[in-house]
């Protein structure tokens, strides 16, 4: 077939290219920098979770740590970078199997020898780094995912979540709703076939059985994840009675079905519960119907309280990229704050602290970020609670601009499950011991 | 040749072996998973050779790492050679039942069909609330006949045990290659009807490929669930089996040991696209898949091949 | 009653959007034997271009007609100009290779034009809802309907009508026609085989970037959607029958049908309802369900 001489020189060239390939694979980069502290920043930056979350997440991570290197941020978190070092960021893409994930994450910890990886999204992901991150003995601050399951399941060492669990999504919105509609009877949800969505559902319809047993659940629709049609659900909402239509849709298919249901007149009928809809309203702007219950996973963007450090962050952040930031970058923000301040009280002098000396003082911190005060009160001192807040979404012609209205706020106490309990047995068992 | 080829696959296992010593862990790590997808594309390698190509591979796959995963939940045995077994075993059964459908269908008709059922179950599995749907849940360590070893060292017996599984699969792949049923392959992808007229069962000859690829795959979930720590549905979509034909296709069929070489050398490629271009790794991959199937026809594997060319141009 | 009558409109609605996504692809295989992944691109960059066009387009108080008829113009031209490139630039160097090694190569391509997605229209996503909200709606009883889902049925219809003429009365078609049936006799016969698959390549292009064009205003335009789209159309496809487009818009409609069922009487199942359907269809029909059986080759 061909002579040997140019297969030899072929065989040859494309060994070496092989050899190439692999070295290229196992050796990118290894410049280490002493004089620099290195974090590993793991966010969606392509596939359908990019524009809504992963973006904004980075985005987040990409002003604050720019500004913390500048010892811009204001006081107490005033030092330079990390105690006095700089701070440089490796960015990495969420997507992929658990496989790839689980590999990044090593690969993020042994071969760039990062201090500590901030990330994730996605709530499976989340569990399948905990025990890698655990096995390694590496710092690890979960952002947005809000499983309760990750300090449910065991006791962890290293892994950390200021962000509040997801728990606090679905019975803020209960309460709120009772809380506005007293007078509802039924209603109707519509949440993506997968655990986000279902986990939601059991979480809301738990909460309302709990708080309001009287009232009736009519409609359960569980479409497809990033379905983009949703005509059938759509005429089946629109034959139902119930008033109330939950969802935790987010993004891409929350902006599908808002479109879709505009165009059948479904939100006259019904009031429609986002509870992520916060990360929507900048780009939907008056497509996001008046009237529309907003969470926001927590007191972020425009239901985050008002203070000077929230004004600062949403001045830098709207500065560089245009747009105000939504909830994912307030999480991100809180996230590495949290980091900052422990790995400033684990250090002493000029050597850098080791993962249980951060670990030792990340446990139960509680500070004041642009969110409001968050503490790390549950899961043994690595699960941060925090207040929620919901308002009444409008959007505001004269200044061109959404709002928020009717803001309601729940402390912690709240909307969280006390130390010791699971999210899932807390509701089930009547939400005992909340303070409201 | 095959002597020289089989002396060569030992050398590289013994090296292989022995670069758990020198090689720092994520490389063991990233190998291990690797390798563990590497029984996988194997299995498609089996059916390739006869002119099928699976979209729905991840099916057997996500059975055996769930297989692994639930029985060591339910009973608590950690014992990694148990539960692979019984992972593979459960993969090769499933597959022999569905081989009664699958083997009487060809091209993109058997593509198509193995795909849909692998997303049955990935239905199956997002509606299993109890397993924690999409977000999966995690695998205990594995014990290794009562030695249970941590960290590093877990690392290290984790990665022989998948070299040794390889390397006894890729004999065993081998020298069916050479019997009499696996080289009927060939005859049966160029012209069936030929080999129906020697007297044999071109259902029955695809029927053993179907279980025999169906086998190695649940091995690899299961392995890989070991490696991961972690099993989620997303393990049976299509996008995972579209991997394993990429992986496929890039390795070549033309030897066993191309699988190995292929599956390492796209898990190496996918973390270093990952690392030098964030959001653009998409693009560095397809373009290397292309040029692959533009200037290396026989895929990767066909280096492997080439330089034992070489070797034994060398000589006398 | 009502229910049965949302059931029809929900399943027809589905049934045009599965149908207008499908029609590209099956018509690539039936004439290439290619199973097209890049169809996904293809479907990607029409939602963008009609996004683009929409930009440009609306918000200006110009007639709406002239936004709609901008956005599938602006789509096909990309259709046109991406299907050429990739005809011409890759596919011709692998015609007659193994199917699968075909398969393989337009799947490179998807990967890489995901990224060009992200290199020209960053990773952001495009609101593109005007022109679904500028049609309106009609009350049916209790259901409002959107104008702009009836006009959907209505351009799957006429897609499929005119897809229909021109195979059957059109020289190109019967050309066509010949090469699905017989590509060696159809070249013995003196038909330039290369430039059919070069037109028939770029036509199934700019059918696939039509898709995204009439879809984009009814969804949010962002990364990833190209990939629910060709395991959507694959389905529809292998159930109709691969390369056959009356199979098409049958598999459309059983699927469209069958979904819209699921949805208003047991929700649970509305997850397993397509890949249910198409390994039930497949069991009954191997081939699907508009396809003569190959002869077989001695």
């Amino acid at each position: 077939m061909f002579n040997r001489e140019s297969s030899l020189a072929g065989a040859l060239k494309s060994s070496w290219l092989l050899a190439a390939l692999l070295g290229a694979a196992i050796f990118p980069a290894q410049a280490q920098n002493a004089s620099t502290i290195k974090l590993g920043i793991v966010s969606f930056l392509t596939g359908p979770a990019a524009a809504p979350f992963g973006i904004p997440g980075r985005n987040g991570a990409e002003v604050l740590i720019d500004a913390m290197n500048a010892g811009k941020v204001p006081a107490p978190f005033n030092k330079i970078g990390f105690g006095g070092t700089t701070v440089e960021a490796k960015y990495i893409d969420e997507t992929g199997s658990a496989a790839n994930v689980v590999t990044e994450f090593r690969n993020l910890v042994q071969r760039d020898q990062v201090e500590a990886v901030v990330g994730y999204i996605s709530s499976g992901n989340c569990l399948a780094v905990t025990p890698v991150a655990e096995e390694l003995k590496a710092i690890t601050v979960f952002y947005d995912c809000g499983t309760p399951r990750i300090f449910e399941e065991k006791p962890r060492a290293y892994v950390f979540r200021v962000s509040p669990l997801s728990t606090i999504d679905n019975v803020g919105a209960a309460r709120y709703l009772l809380a506005k509609k007293p007078d509802v009877t039924s209603y109707s949800g519509i949440n993506q076939n997968y655990a986000w969505g279902q986990d939601s559902w059991r979480d809301f319809t738990g909460a309302m059985q709990v708080l309001a047993p009287k009232v009736t659940i009519d409609k359960s629709l569980f479409p497809k994840l990033f379905a983009g049609e949703y005509g059938a659900e759509i005429s089946t909402l629109l034959t139902s009675s119930s008033p109330v239509l939950h969802t935790s849709f987010y993004d891409g298919d929350l902006e599908a079905f808002l479109y879709q249901e505009q165009a059948r007149a479904l939100d006259k009928r019904m009031t429609i519960i986002a509870t992520t809809g916060e990360a929507a309203i900048w780009r939907l702007r008056d497509k996001m119907p008046d009237g529309t219950i907003i969470g926001a996973r927590g007191p972020f963007g425009p239901l985050a309280p008002d203070s000077e450090f929230n004004r600062w962050f949403q001045k830098i952040y709207t500065d560089r990229y245009g747009t105000p930031p939504t909830y994912p970058a307030y999480q991100m923000v809180m996230s590495l704050l949290g980091l900052k301040l422990a790995y400033e009280k684990a250090r002493k002098g000029d050597t850098k602290p080791t993962s249980d000396e951060i670990a030792a003082s990340f446990k139960g911190i509680e500070f004041e970020g642009p969110a409001g005060v968050v503490k790390l009160a549950i899961g043994d001192g690595h699960q941060g609670i925090m207040g929620t807040a919901y308002g009444i979404y409008r959007f505001n012609k004269a200044k061109n601009e959404p709002e928020i209205v009717d803001i309601m706020r729940f402390p912690a106490e709240c909307v969280n499950p006390p130390a010791g309990v699971t999210a899932d047995d807390w509701i089930k068992d009547g939400m005992k011991g909340a303070k409201c | 040749m095959a002597r020289h080829g089989r002396i060569a696959a030992g050398a590289a296992l013994l090296l292989a072996a022995a670069a758990a010593f020198v090689l720092p862990d994520w490389i063991i790590s990233l190998a291990t998973i690797a390798f563990a997808n590497g029984l996988v594309v194997l299995g498609l390698i089996v059916l390739w050779r006869a002119g099928l190509v699976s979209f729905g591979q991840a099916l057997y796959y996500c059975i055996g790492a769930y297989a692994v995963a639930l029985v060591g939940r339910a009973t608590g045995v950690t014992d990694a050679f148990l539960l692979m077994l019984i992972g593979g075993a459960a993969a090769g059964l499933v597959a022999f039942v569905v081989g009664f459908l699958l083997a009487r269908y060809r091209e993109i008709f058997f593509a198509m069909l193995s795909l849909a059922l692998s997303m049955i179950l990935y239905g199956v599995l997002v509606k299993a609330e109890s397993l924690g749907s999409t977000d999966g849940f995690s695998v205990a360590s594995p014990t290794f006949f009562g030695y249970a070893p941590h960290q590093e060292k877990l690392l290290m017996a984790l990665y022989w045990l998948v070299l040794a599984v390889c390397a006894i699969a890729a004999f065993l792949i081998d020298a069916y290659f050479r019997s009499v049923s696996g080289a009927l392959a060939m005859p049966v992808r160029d012209n069936e009807i030929r080999v129906e007229f020697l007297g044999m069962s071109v259902s029955r000859l695809i029927h053993t490929k179907l279980v025999i690829s169906g086998l190695l795959a649940g091995m690899g979930g299961a392995l890989a669930a070991f490696a991961i720590g972690h099993v989620d549905p997303n393990m049976s979509y299509w996008t995972t089996s579209g991997e394993f034909v990429f992986i496929t296709i890039l390795s070549g069929a033309g030897s066993v040991v191309s699988a190995f070489v292929g599956s390492l050398a796209f898990e190496s490629l996918r973390s270093f696209a990952f690392a030098m271009l964030p959001q653009l790794w998409q693009m560095l991959l397809g373009s290397v898949l292309l040029l692959t199937i533009l200037f290396l026809p026989q895929g990767l594997g066909s280096l492997v091949t080439r330089l034992r060319w070489r070797r034994k141009a060398a000589a006398p | 009653m009502l229910t049965a009558f949302a059931i029809l409109i929900d399943g027809l609605v589905y049934a045009a959007y599965l149908f207008i996504v499908a029609v590209g692809l099956t018509l690539i295989f039936g004439v290439m034997k290619i199973l097209n992944v890049a169809h996904g691109s293809f479907y990607t960059f029409g939602a963008y271009g009609a996004a683009t066009a929409i930009g440009i387009y609306f918000d200006r108080g110009w007639p709406d007609a002239g936004g709609f008829l901008l956005m599938a113009l602006l789509a096909m031209a990309l259709g046109l100009v991406l299907g050429l490139i990739l005809e011409r630039s890759v596919m011709r160097l692998v015609y007659g290779r193994d199917e699968v090694v075909m398969v393989l190569v337009t799947y490179a391509a998807f990967l890489i034009l995901e990224d060009v997605v992200i290199l020209v229209w960053g990773a952001q996503s495009y609101p593109t809802y005007q022109p679904l909200l500028a049609a309106g709606n009609t009350a049916v009883g209790a259901l409002i309907l959107s104008n702009y889902d009836l006009g959907l049925i209505a351009t799957a219809a006429l897609i499929a009508v005119i897809s229909w003429w021109a195979l059957k009365f059109t020289r190109y078609g019967r050309l066509l026609t010949a090469v699905i049936f017989d590509r060696e006799t159809a070249a013995a016969f003196g038909i330039n085989v290369t430039a059919v698959y070069t037109i028939t390549f770029v036509i199934g292009a700019m059918l696939g970037a039509l898709g995204g064009a009439i879809m984009a205003p009814k969804i949010a335009v962002t990364l990833g959607i190209g990939v629910e789209v060709i395991v959507l159309a694959f389905a529809v496809v292998a159930i109709g029958g691969m390369g056959s487009i009356e199979g098409a818009l049958i598999g459309a409609l059983i699927v469209g049908i069958c979904r819209a069922a699921a949805v208003h009487l047991v929700p649970q199942v509305e997850l397993f309802v397509i890949y249910g359907v198409m390994a039930l269809v497949l069991m009954i029909r191997p081939y699907g369900l508009f396809v003569r059986a190959q002869p077989r080759r001695i």
